[in-house]
């Protein structure tokens, strides 16, 4: 270590690495992986979620997943969830329909009304 | 691994094992409890004769070496059994029933506390605080540590090292 | 840089090892190759969360879901359902003692709530043997702080307006220690970390070790700059092989990185750090003796004056610190002593780390702010005594402190009032006892320990401490004397007026605090030859109670010696003259008919 900005260089990329651990005031995404969900393609979309926040190193965004939330016609059902705000449940979200949810809604902040499924759109 | 050295070897040459630790640490202050951890590790115990050697090689008094080794309980200078159980005698183990424990196992394997079994596999030994006291009461076998024992485990964990061999 | 969506926490401090937390890592890292998930998700081992008693233990982030007693076969339905179905395990989550709600997240948890965590902030959350993660929770910015902007007297100031005081046991403020360090001349000063913890029934120090070893090591740097040393050495048991082993790498990575050496930060400063093991010598927690070790010789202790800050390590200015203390420093230069000053009483400020043990439900490791009540910490954090027994008493401080009654529950612990309750803080190890644990049998258990660990250089230690366990033991034999009260405490006051170092002179803390409190149950020991709480073997008898005595002959049968009798279907007897009171009787009956007294 020979200077502070090296320290600071390392700690920005391992901060990255661990915000997974972090809360980090960020959306997060919730993959909806009941055997509906898994059936009708919830494992690409979540694979398609991962792949496309590594792209953007969009590190400090949470995929998680939960179980079915009973409108099973809809799978794969993809929740956008963020402190303070109504979650936003989007349904039959295919893997390209993912990588716009990310970029309009997560990174922008502009919910893809057109697809979500909530009553209240 | 353990060496096999009797008395008569304080001449020199058959701890070339030593010389090879003692040159390690040779610009090293106060490296005579690192050298004395090391050659324990090797041996197993300090004999009087190794003691000896030490201390000539570092060009010390045998009485400072032997002040040492007898001051610290770490260091021994009699053999150990092949496993070495070492139960935990420190506060949160002893208000959680250690002492039944340790009479168990002096029961059971049919020595005191400090002394080796006659066919050499096992010495047990109280020791100090472990720093494990969430699982109180615990006790380590050579390296292993077993937690929230009961009496009723004891012949087990013999059992179950003696299979070991 | 790779990318995992979830990160799988598994302790691996000295308490989970115990449980088998090393197994559980190999068999999970195979689980998630057998389910193509190992790309996605990361297995982290970690140091200490604190909860030994429930390892071991497992937290899933970025959900925070707390998984407890986690065994290999409980993996493959943690893997399935969790992992790739996001369905938490139900049956893995903890449930609060008196509840049987289960606790998903684990900041939620009534043990951790109360909890206020600054030394042990690292432990449990990063993988102590990775010195980047130390680094991106802003590691060795402290260092980089104390070399770019501040002057060692700066250093200094800050360190003493934090109101920061040793951790290990007398609580001697921090600040001055290295004032006097630095104002002591001399071309050549150490810095030595004191990590001989062996106070038993504490590991606070172990799990700071193992969970953030890095934090020590900044530490030390920092002190080095501020009293103008360029070596330091950590002393630690060797007792703690987990804790060496991690040291050991701590070091290495640090010198690999330059954190460590020659010309850190480019900025001129040199510093450096040994390890030493220690052998098994308990009075080497006391800082002369400890540094008489180091130096590789018997660890007897001298007088003082001079004091290590101006004649230490090799007769050159030395200071001293504990490795809680040394925890601190870090996280008081980053966040500001006065940040660090808010929390605490008065007095004593900032946090202690407490390690929980005995009669408790929660055992552990936790860290509270000081002015913490004793009730808070063993109730509301402890969830209460084992089994509902009635709380008696806490051990505080080890060898060298006291026993704290019901009464003086609600003393905010400080380092002031502890003294003033007869007890002192030592390094922090909190046992707590109920109404089975008999308060002259513990005073005994505790001068068997200091005497066994006397170094034998001063008289008033020696043979004070031998003449004491003496009396004790002869109490606690049944054998007790009217004056054998008055001339303990008589023995008492001569050695701790005269004992060279403080190992002798706390030495019959433990008994004078027993006395203040629990003088009855000597009494009952003297006068009557009873043990009110029923340890005593000398002075117990058992009896069967007839009406409650079915007359089964269980007890008979499990007697090592046949000292009892009888007829099957009517009362049986037990024979005093042959009993020989090892209660495998009283263990053994199912209804509860025998009595030990």
């Amino acid at each position: 270590m020979r200077s502070l900005d090296e320290l600071k260089k390392l700690k920005a990329k391992t901060q990255k690495e661990i915000s997974t651990r972090e809360k980090t005031g960020k959306p997060t995404i919730i993959v909806h992986m009941g055997t509906c969900g898994i059936a009708n393609g919830a494992r690409e979309v979540l694979n398609a979620a991962l792949a496309e926040l590594k792209e953007r190193n969009l590190t400090d965004i949470h995929v998680t997943q939960t179980g079915c939330p009973g409108l099973c016609h809809l799978e794969p059902l993809v929740t956008i969830s963020e402190p303070g705000k109504k979650p936003c449940v989007y349904g039959k979200v295919s893997v390209e329909n993912m990588k716009r949810i990310i970029l309009q809604h997560v990174v922008n902040g502009q919910p893809v009304t057109e697809w979500l499924v909530n009553l209240e759109k | 691994m353990s060496c096999q050295c009797k008395g008569e070897a304080g001449q020199g040459k058959k701890y070339a094992f030593i010389d090879r630790i003692i040159e390690r640490h040779k610009d090293e202050k106060g490296s005579m409890i690192p050298i004395l951890h090391e050659v324990q590790q090797e041996m197993g115990y300090l004999p009087e004769d190794v003691q000896a050697y030490i201390a000539q090689k570092l060009g010390v008094p045998l009485s400072e070496v032997y002040g040492i080794v007898t001051f610290y309980a770490l260091f021994n200078t009699k053999p150990k059994g092949k496993h070495k159980i070492s139960i935990c005698l420190g506060t949160a183990c002893y208000v959680r029933g250690a002492g039944k424990i340790l009479e168990e196992f002096e029961k059971q394997l049919n020595i005191k506390v400090g002394e080796t079994t006659p066919d050499g596999l096992f010495t047990l030994e109280g020791c100090r605080c472990l720093g494990a006291c969430g699982l109180a009461p615990v006790l380590t076998v050579d390296e292993h540590v077993h937690g929230r024992l009961k009496t009723s485990d004891v012949a087990e964990i013999i059992a179950q090292y003696k299979e070991e061999k | 840089m790779e990318f995992y969506r979830s990160h799988v926490l598994i302790c691996t401090g000295t308490g989970c090892t115990s449980s088998n937390s090393r197994a559980l890592i190999d068999t999970l890292k195979k689980e998630l190759v057998e389910n193509g998930l190992e790309k996605e998700i990361q297995v982290i081992e970690t140091g200490c969360f604190g909860f030994c008693n429930l390892g071991p233990i497992m937290v899933v982030y970025p959900e925070g879901v707390f998984y407890c007693r986690v065994s290999e076969a409980d993996l493959r339905e943690v893997v399935q359902e969790h992992f790739v179905k996001g369905r938490v395990v139900q049956r893995l989550l903890y449930h609060e003692p008196n509840s049987t709600v289960k606790t998903t997240e684990f900041d939620e948890i009534e043990f951790f709530k109360h909890q206020k965590r600054v030394a042990l902030s690292n432990c449990g959350v990063i993988d102590p043997e990775k010195i980047e993660e130390y680094i991106a929770r802003d590691g060795y910015f402290a260092l980089a702080k104390v070399l770019h902007e501040m002057t060692p007297a700066q250093v200094i100031e800050e360190i003493k307006k934090s109101g920061l005081r040793g951790r290990g046991g007398g609580g001697f403020p921090t600040g001055m220690k290295w004032e006097f360090a630095a104002k002591a001349p001399g071309d050549q000063k150490y810095v030595v970390c004191n990590a001989d913890e062996g106070d038993p029934g504490a590991f606070m120090d172990r799990s700071v070790l193992e969970g953030d070893p890095h934090a020590v090591l900044e530490a030390m740097a920092i002190a080095g700059y501020a009293i103008g040393a360029n070596q330091g050495y950590i002393y630690v048991r060797a007792e703690y092989p987990i804790a060496v082993e991690r040291l050991t790498k701590a070091i290495e990575q640090a010198r690999k990185l330059g954190l460590l050496g020659k010309n850190i930060f480019g900025m001129g400063f040199d510093f450096d750090i040994g390890l030493r093991l220690g052998a098994g010598a308990f009075v080497c927690g006391e800082e002369t003796a400890l540094l008489t070790s180091v130096e590789g010789r018997r660890g007897e202790p001298r007088p003082r004056p001079p004091f290590p800050a101006n004649k230490g390590l090799w007769e050159k200015p030395t200071i001293i610190n504990n490795v809680e203390t040394f925890a601190n420093i870090p996280r008081i230069i980053r966040y500001g002593a006065d940040w660090f000053a808010s929390m605490g009483t008065e007095k004593s400020k900032g946090t202690k780390v407490f390690a929980l043990a005995g009669k408790i439900k929660n055992t552990g490791l936790i860290e509270v702010p000081m002015g913490t009540t004793l009730r808070t910490i063993v109730y509301d954090i402890g969830g209460g005594i084992l089994n509902d027994k009635e709380f008696k008493a806490v051990q505080i401080g080890g060898p060298s402190g006291g026993c704290i009654p019901a009464a003086l529950l609600d003393t905010p612990i400080d380092y002031d009032n502890l003294i003033a309750a007869g007890a002192m803080m030592g390094s922090g190890g909190l046992i707590v006892m109920d109404n089975d644990t008999c308060m002259v049998d513990i005073a005994r258990f505790f001068l068997e320990f200091t005497q066994d660990e006397s170094c034998g250089k001063c008289p008033p230690c020696r043979i004070g401490t031998k003449r004491m366990l003496e009396i004790l033991t002869r109490i606690t034999e049944g054998k007790g004397k009217p004056e054998d009260i008055d001339n303990l405490e008589a023995l008492a006051k001569t050695i701790k007026s005269s004992a060279l170092c403080a190992l002798g002179q706390t030495s019959p803390n433990p008994i004078l605090s027993t006395l203040k409190y629990f003088r009855d149950e000597y009494e009952a020991h003297i006068h009557d030859k009873k043990c009110p709480a029923g340890v005593c073997q000398a002075l117990l008898s058992y009896t069967i109670i007839e009406d409650k005595c079915r007359g089964c002959g269980l007890c008979a049968r499990n007697c090592p010696v046949n000292a009892i009798s009888g007829k099957v279907k009517e009362p049986y007897v037990i024979d005093r003259e042959k009993c020989i009171k090892c209660g495998a009787c009283m263990e053994k009956c199912k209804f509860g008919a025998i009595e030990r007294k």
